[in-house]
């Protein structure tokens, strides 16, 4: 008798379906590090440093840093209690209220600073600008970021309280606490790793914000310059070395933020 | 004794109206019923965690209808026992009497007593990923039971486990009852389970609550 020839598992994983799956994913990937890849090598290691050395690129460097960190904070601030009543509370008008919170998103960013600027020309906004002056300052630069940035954060914050079980909350209340109380002492610390999530989304859209510091904050040197700004304002006078030196190290900035949340993510 | 008088309560299509019961003192009382017919409505009303359009909830002779789940003297256990996802089973047990600001000793005694008292006493610096059903459960009550309380609140506390466990949480349950002299009221829909331990069976049926053996 013929001996049977033995049934090969391993066929299975090269099934059509698979492979279009990864060729999709791959194709998607390789573009991506095409596109960095030829930046990365259309510079050299000296035109970078000298951009470094420039007072203005340093300058918009410490800004960009300062303003992305201190938005992430504030959107944060934001998103806790936001996404927290997203995920929890159910009444009527949720589905416009959280529409109206993905506003941020779906606007033009140019479209945002506009509003934005119309909005402190208005007399309330005369009454704010007398405490804290927002047009044209880095204050602008950070309310610029912070209107996108918490709408990003906001939605990491609901996905992480909606993925969290009430329960133990409700347990935590039979044994003394109040609503607050069980959140502050239950549900956030578990809510850690979203959190870093929301941060670094905050963060790394606020580093790549744009169009809305532009209009709001203005593009002045040495003060609201931040490091999409120096992009434009290097490739509107053609010194187009400077533009990708500044690129590569706003790359280098959103991998390390990418790197080290996702690593104090895993931490938690 | 925990008494419900003509309590009502609606949530969208799902309405409990003028409800009445009686659950009988130092006794373990079973509360059957079918999927969704407001069990766990009813003991979330009785723990505070919802609070009723009308009517009244008398626990121990007082009425609790509008305080807080903290005031009323109840534990309550979940049907996954609902464990703290970061604290350890030494914090879990020792919340409740934080929350009391209770002093350090107290706490620890406290929690070791129960923990000894209930067999997890050696996973006392475990989270819960690292237990199993049965140990989540039994963290889980010593939670309920380490603010010393009259009445013993189980949303299907069994429900998760494999026959074994059930058979020995049950008679766990039971133990722990009688040994504090609680008033339970635990949900289930498993006659077995309900044979295992009920003084009295109580069955929530087209939204009233009947007495269905004792």
């Amino acid at each position: 008798m013929a001996e049977r020839e033995p049934i090969r598992q391993g066929r299975r994983r090269y099934s059509p379906f698979w492979v279009f799956l990864v060729v999709v994913t791959g194709g998607y990937l390789l573009f991506i590090l095409g596109m960095l890849f030829a930046t990365a090598t259309h510079s050299s290691p000296g035109e970078l440093l000298k951009a470094l050395q420039s007072r203005q690129i340093q300058h918009s460097i410490y800004l960009s840093l300062l303003t992305c960190s201190l938005t992430a904070l504030l959107s944060l601030l934001i998103a806790v209690p936001a996404g927290y009543l997203l995920a929890r509370a159910n009444f009527r008008f949720k589905a416009l209220l959280e529409s109206a919170l993905d506003i941020p998103i779906v606007l033009p960013p140019l479209v945002i600073g506009l509003c934005l600027l119309i909005l402190f020309q208005t007399s309330f906004g005369g009454l704010v600008e007398k405490v804290i002056p927002f047009t044209y300052t880095v204050f602008g630069v950070v309310l610029a970021q912070l209107v996108i940035g918490a709408a990003f954060a906001i939605r990491t914050m609901r996905g992480t309280f909606d993925q969290l079980s009430q329960r133990p909350e409700d347990v935590a209340m039979t044994l003394g606490c109040s609503r607050g109380g069980a959140v502050w002492r239950v549900t956030l610390p578990a809510a850690g790793k979203g959190m870093v999530a929301a941060l670094s989304v905050a963060w790394a859209r606020s580093l790549g914000e744009f169009g809305p510091i532009l209009v709001f904050a203005g593009a002045t040197r040495m003060k609201t310059e931040v490091l999409p700004t120096t992009v434009w304002l290097e490739l509107s006078v053609g010194n187009l070395e400077a533009a990708v030196a500044v690129s590569l190290l706003m790359v280098v900035f959103a991998m390390l933020v990418l790197v080290t949340m996702r690593w104090a993510g895993e931490r938690w | 004794m925990i008494e419900l008088i003509d309590i009502s309560w609606v949530a969208g299509d799902f309405a409990l109206e003028k409800l009445n019961c009686e659950v009988p003192d130092g006794k373990y009382s079973v509360l059957m019923g079918k999927t969704g017919c407001g069990k766990t409505t009813v003991v979330e009303l009785i723990c505070g965690l919802r609070i009723p359009v009308e009517g009244r909830i008398f626990i121990a002779g007082k009425d609790v209808t509008l305080k807080p789940p903290g005031q009323r003297g109840i534990g309550y256990v979940p049907q996954d026992g609902a464990l703290f996802p970061t604290m350890t089973v030494r914090e879990q047990i020792g919340f409740g009497l934080r929350i009391r600001r209770r002093s350090i000793l107290e706490v620890e005694q406290t929690v070791k007593r129960l923990a000894a008292e209930l067999g997890v006493d050696h996973l006392l610096d475990r989270k819960p990923p690292g237990l199993s059903g049965g140990e989540r459960q039994r963290v889980a009550l010593g939670r309920a039971l380490a603010v010393n309380p009259k009445v013993l609140l189980l949303d299907e506390p069994l429900s998760a486990l494999d026959e074994d466990t059930r058979d020995e949480m049950a008679e766990l349950l039971k133990g722990l009852q009688r040994e504090h002299a609680l008033t339970a009221l635990h949900i289930t829909h498993s006659s077995r389970e309900s044979e295992q331990v009920a003084d009295c069976v109580l069955r929530l049926e087209g939204g009233r609550i009947r007495v269905e053996g004792t």
